[in-house]
Order: structure tokens, then C-alpha cells, then sequence
């Protein structure tokens, strides 16, 4: 794609958000925090857990993507899950071994794990 | 396992105290999207300001629309980026340069990285948007090493924003090209200075020279050049898109907009914050920040790195803007904010930050090679229980005499961490040299370690003491050498009886 015009920028613009608002609706997202921030405080391990958790439970339309910093390292490692027309809830601090609770319980159940919950955004 | 709860009872973000006083405008991006993904960026409003600015505006109302925003440079000096811009346009050459100093050093602070990290192609935006400003058409970011990742994503941004189109020739079908390259710098704090970062950039050794002539008139390659850093540049990508009008909104009368704080040191929330203009020191620790850690004493705050100084907490409802914190003896710095306890020796803390900029000055000019030295080592005296009479007032003369004298601002400023600890904490310096006491219990050299006679005799931390330092007869009241103490503080943790004490 290369962009000429305003039209042009806008009409990716529109693309883009529909393609954000498709992946909202049909695919349970896993987001995770990987600022220097993030993997400092282990967020690559916690990555591979989601990935392996994902694997072993056999979840379904699921996709696993990165973010940066939003802000609070104090709970770092953040691993935040979006279903399907629901908010995206963050988790943390999140260690490897809580990582395959949560995606059990809230990417495959749909139910809150209270004990790990920060807010939702 | 814990209960389950429905996702209503969970709080929003925007209810957390973390959250709820922060204006999330520069960082809106970061930790929201995928900072990898140029469509992302675009689905948020991406590169509709460069959009704006250029198939819009002449480049004298984009520098027109960033001076009435009122945006001031981010940086540290807070200098008014419209104006700046300004003068750079009026020089007149074939050839300028638009420059982003990524290059942040202050100790405990990490706004730029985060910003680069979580959201490059804002940065990558606005300087396109100020190219076309000032009539350049390449400009460099000046990276450290140190941050391989925001060096990576940018990498990928300006891959990606060339092949879009949106750098590069005839962007938007007009006249304006801009090219961007990334310049990995070796992460020398000097070369934070504007004169110095360019000559880095031109492969010569990272060192200051005498202004004028100003980079606008004379700058890399000796062909006018305009520098501003990170989140600067992220607000100019903000401020052309939503308009001057809204973004005047948010600050004072003379600090417009929000700025980005990291929030280290003894509190609770350590942290990424983006708040107004005008906020509070305190709201920012103790709502925001949450508080102490330990529920322990606030005894200050540092603002502004190792150029900026100590707020104590009579000036905790101080508002934060440039001016009113330059009155208070500190600056804004790039947005550092590390917040200090009770147990913090403001003496110490002065010294921690001369040795930073005494092992980070370049040696180029005497005041600060040497200055910097001699004031380091009068510190080191005092907090060795060594100080004597006249010591602070030599420190005064020291400070004022680099403050007049050094070349750039690294050195200009270095005494600031000292000036404004012996402006606010005067008692803790004159403790240290009239008493040989450090007040909070900091400094090993002036602590003393002793048996009282609630001691049982029971040998526990003779055995336990790695100097050998403590003696006496078993079921009698031991004794402390002090001239083998080495003040690790074992025999008091290891004592059943609490029978040793520190003063």
C-alpha cells in the first residue's frame, strides 16, 4: 500500500479499525506487556506459557499479541485477555506458572480469576 | 482457588487512583496497541497531523499552530518548540537536519523509552511534521545502545512508514520528502547535549562546543538543524491532529499540555504517569503514586535528574509547571521523579548524583572536569564524618563558580542536586559536619554500633561478626571494637536479646 492522499490515509484508517473490530469479535485475544519494562520483570516466559497453555488446552480462534508500557510496572508482568465482545481485563503481576489458570478459567471459561485482576480497560 | 467474580465487579482503569488523575494523550498508544503494526497506529488517528501539516498548512502555520499550542520542550529547558522552529526556518541553507535526542540518561528515568517502544511511529510523525517546519528534508534519531528494542521498533517503523509512503519523496503527493536514519549512540550522558549529540553523530567524539552559533543557524554537518526530544516530538503528532484549540485545554497559563513522569524510588506505584500541567507533586505521590512504601515518612523528591534538585515536603502542593518548579530550585527535567523516604541521607543522595555527573563530564571544559571533582570530595568527607567548618560554604562557592563557568548544560547544572539539598536539608549537612551524625542513618562511616547491658553474654554475635570486632567472656556483657567494626549491621539482626543498638 502506499499512501497519495488524505482519502488514501483514510481509507486504510477505516480497513484498519475494521480489522481491529473483526479480531474483537470472533478471537479471544492473550495480550501481553513486552516493553524493556515487561520482559524485564519475566514477560518473555510468561509468553511462552501462554503459548503452551493455548497448545495444551486446545483453545480454539485464540491469537497471542504484544503491547508496550501502559504505565504500571509496579504489575509487571501484564497479561490481559479480550473475549469476544467483552472488555479486555488485565492481569498482574502474572507469573508463568498462574499462566495456564487464567487461560483456563477466563480464555476458555469466560470467568474472572479474581485473586490476579488489576481492571479492565 | 480463588472465587470467581463477574467481569462488572471488576474496576475499570479509569477508577484505579493510578489511573483516574492521569490525561493519557501522548501515551494514548502505549500498551494499548501493537506498537510492531502501522495499520494500528493509523486506526487511532496515525499520521493524520503530518496529513494536516502538509497537504494543508504552509510550514510557517505549523509552526504557528505548535507556538499557540504552547507546547515547551519536553527535554528540560522547556524552551517554547513553535519558536524554536521558528528561528530554524529563518535560516536559510539547501540542506537542514531535524534531529530527536532519544538519548535519555537521567538515573531512574524511562518516559522515552517507554514512548518509543509503545508507540514509534508518534515520534517518527512529528518529525516529519517538524521537517517540513523548518525545511529539512533528512533527520536522525539519536538512540542509545542501551535500548535495543526501541532501536528495533523504530527500525521497523521507518520500514514501514517508508514503504506506506509516508516517508521518503513527494510525501502525500506534495513537494515534502523526508528520510530518517537511526544513530546508535555509545550512552555517554553528555551527549544528551545538543552540540555534543551532533558531533556523535558526525562520528567525532561526543564533547559540547561554545554557542553561538546555535544549532538553528549552524547544526550537524554545519548546516542548520533543529533538535527536539522524544515526547516532544510524540506531542507535536498530537497537537496537528486534534489542533492547538483543544490541546491549549490541558495546563497553566505558561505550560501547556501533560507531561510524562516516571515514578521511582520509595513508593508504592513505581511507574509510567501522564498528567496535566498544574497537577501537584502531591497528587502525583500520593494519589497516583500511592503513597510510601512501608508507610514510612515522605522526606523528598527529586525532579529533573542529576540538573534538577530535591523538593522537600513543604513544596509538595508546589504546581507542576516549568516556571514554578524552576523557582523552587528544581527543574523539569525530562521527567524523572525519584521519591525519597525517612531512611535517605540527603547528603548521600547529593553525592550520588556529583558522582554520576563527575565520572559522565567530559573533561573538556575546567569548571566541570575539576569543579565537579572538588566538590565530590568535599562530600565525601562529610559523609566519611571527615567535614569541617566552612566545608558547605566552599561547596556554595564551588557551585556557583561551575554554574557561571561550565560550557553546557551538563555542567551548569551539576551543582543543582547539592545547591537545593543545602537549600531544604541544610541541618542534615551541618549534623553530619558538627556532630559526625547522619541524621537518617545512612551513612555507615558516621554510625556506631554498641552492646548495651541488656546483653546476656550468649557469644551469638561474636561468632556471627565477620570482623572479628566483638570480644568477651561468655554469660558477661560483650564489647565492640570500633576501630574493627565495619558497620554490616549482623550483630544487631542476630541479637536474641535486642541488646545492640545503632546511633
Amino acid at each position: 500500500m502506499v499512501i497519495k492522499t488524505i482519502e488514501d490515509l483514510n481509507a486504510i484508517k477505516v480497513a484498519a479499525q475494521a480489522t481491529i473490530q473483526e479480531r474483537r469479535n470472533s478471537q479471544k485475544q492473550i495480550i501481553i506487556g513486552m516493553g524493556t519494562c515487561g520482559i524485564a520483570a519475566g514477560a518473555k516466559a510468561v509468553w511462552d506459557a501462554a503459548e503452551a497453555a493455548v497448545k495444551k488446552l486446545g483453545v480454539k480462534d485464540v491469537v497471542i499479541w504484544d503491547t508496550g508500557c501502559i504505565g504500571m510496572c509496579q504489575k509487571e508482568p501484564l497479561l490481559d485477555v479480550a473475549l469476544p465482545g467483552q472488555p479486555r481485563v488485565t492481569y498482574g503481576p502474572v507469573s508463568p506458572a498462574d499462566v495456564e489458570r487464567i487461560v483456563a478459567e477466563h480464555v476458555v471459561g469466560g470467568r474472572v480469576v479474581s485473586d490476579l485482576v488489576v481492571a479492565k480497560l | 482457588m480463588a472465587e470467581a467474580i463477574k467481569i462488572d465487579s471488576v474496576p475499570n482503569y479509569s477508577d484505579l487512583p493510578f489511573y483516574s488523575k492521569q490525561r493519557r494523550m501522548v501515551l494514548h498508544n502505549c500498551g494499548t496497541i501493537d506498537p510492531d503494526s502501522l495499520e494500528e497506529y493509523i486506526a487511532n488517528g496515525g499520521y493524520e497531523g503530518l496529513a494536516n501539516a502538509i497537504t494543508k498548512m504552509t510550514p510557517a502555520e505549523v509552526a504557528a499552530e505548535v507556538k499557540k499550542s504552547g507546547l515547551r520542550g519536553r527535554g528540560g529547558g522547556g524552551f517554547p518548540t513553535g519558536l524554536k522552529w521558528e528561528i530554524a526556518a529563518k535560516s536559510v541553507s539547501d540542506k537542514k537536519y531535524i534531529i530527536c535526542n532519544a538519548d535519555e540518561g537521567d538515573p531512574g528515568a524511562f518516559m522515552d523509552r517507554s514512548l518509543l517502544e509503545g508507540d514509534p511511529h508518534a515520534i517518527l510523525e512529528g518529525m516529519a511534521i517538524g521537517a517540513y517546519a523548518i525545511g529539512a528534508d533528512e533527520g536522525y534519531i539519536y538512540c542509545r545502545a542501551e535500548y535495543p528494542l526501541a532501536i528495533a521498533r523504530l527500525k521497523k517503523a521507518i520500514a514501514q512508514a517508508e514503504e506506506a509512503g509516508l516517508l521518503g519523496k513527494n510525501i502525500f503527493g506534495t513537494n515534502f520528502s523526508c528520510t530518517l536514519h537511526i544513530k546508535e549512540g555509545a550512552g555517554a550522558f553528555v551527549c544528551g547535549e545538543e552540540t555534543a549529540l551532533m558531533a556523535s553523530i558526525e562520528g567525532r567524539r561526543g564533547m559540547p562546543r561554545p554557542r553561538p552559533p546555535f544549532p538553528a543557524v549552524k547544526g550537524l554537518w554545519d548546516q542548520p538543524s533543529n533538535i527536539n526530544n522524544v515526547e516532544t516530538f510524540a506531542n507535536v503528532s498530537y497537537i496537528l491532529r486534534v489542533g492547538a484549540d483543544e490541546y491549549l485545554k490541558f495546563g497553566t497559563e505558561k505550560s501547556k499540555g501533560t507531561k510524562v513522569f516516571a515514578l521511582t524510588g520509595k513508593i508504592n506505584n513505581t511507574g509510567l504517569a501522564e498528567v496535566p500541567m498544574g497537577i501537584t507533586m502531591r497528587e502525583i505521590i500520593f494519589d497516583i503514586g500511592g503513597g510510601i512504601l512501608d508507610n514510612r515518612k515522605f522526606k523528598a523528591v527529586q525532579i529533573g535528574g542529576p540538573s534538577g534538585g530535591c523538593m522537600p515536603e513543604s513544596l509538595l502542593d508546589t504546581s507542576i509547571d516549568y516556571d514554578s518548579l524552576i523557582a523552587a530550585g528544581a527543574m523539569m527535567g525530562s521527567g524523572g521523579l525519584v521519591v525519597m523516604d525517612e531512611s535517605t541521607c540527603m547528603v548521600d543522595v547529593a553525592k550520588f548524583f556529583l558522582t554520576f555527573t563527575q565520572s559522565e563530564s567530559c573533561g573538556k571544559c575546567t569548571p566541570c572536569r575539576e569543579g565537579t571533582k572538588r566538590m565530590l570530595e568535599i562530600l565525601e568527607k562529610i559523609t566519611d564524618g571527615k567535614g569541617e567548618d566552612g566545608d558547605i560554604e566552599r561547596l556554595e562557592n564551588l557551585a556557583q563558580a561551575i554554574k557561571n563557568g561550565a560550557l553546557c548544560a551538563l555542567g551548569q547544572t551539576a551543582p543543582n542536586p547539592v545547591l537545593s539539598t543545602l537549600r531544604y536539608f541544610r541541618d542534615e549537612y551541618e549534623a553530619h559536619i558538627k556532630e559526625k551524625r547522619c541524621p537518617a542513618g545512612a551513612c555507615t562511616n558516621l554510625l556506631q554500633y554498641n552492646i548495651t547491658d541488656a546483653c546476656k553474654g550468649c557469644g551469638l554475635c561474636a561468632r556471627n561478626c565477620p570482623a572479628k570486632a566483638i570480644s568477651g567472656e561468655l554469660k558477661s556483657v560483650h564489647k565492640i571494637d570500633q576501630s574493627k567494626c565495619i558497620k554490616c549491621g549482623v550483630c544487631m539482626s542476630k541479637c536474641p536479646f535486642k541488646a545492640i543498638i545503632r546511633k
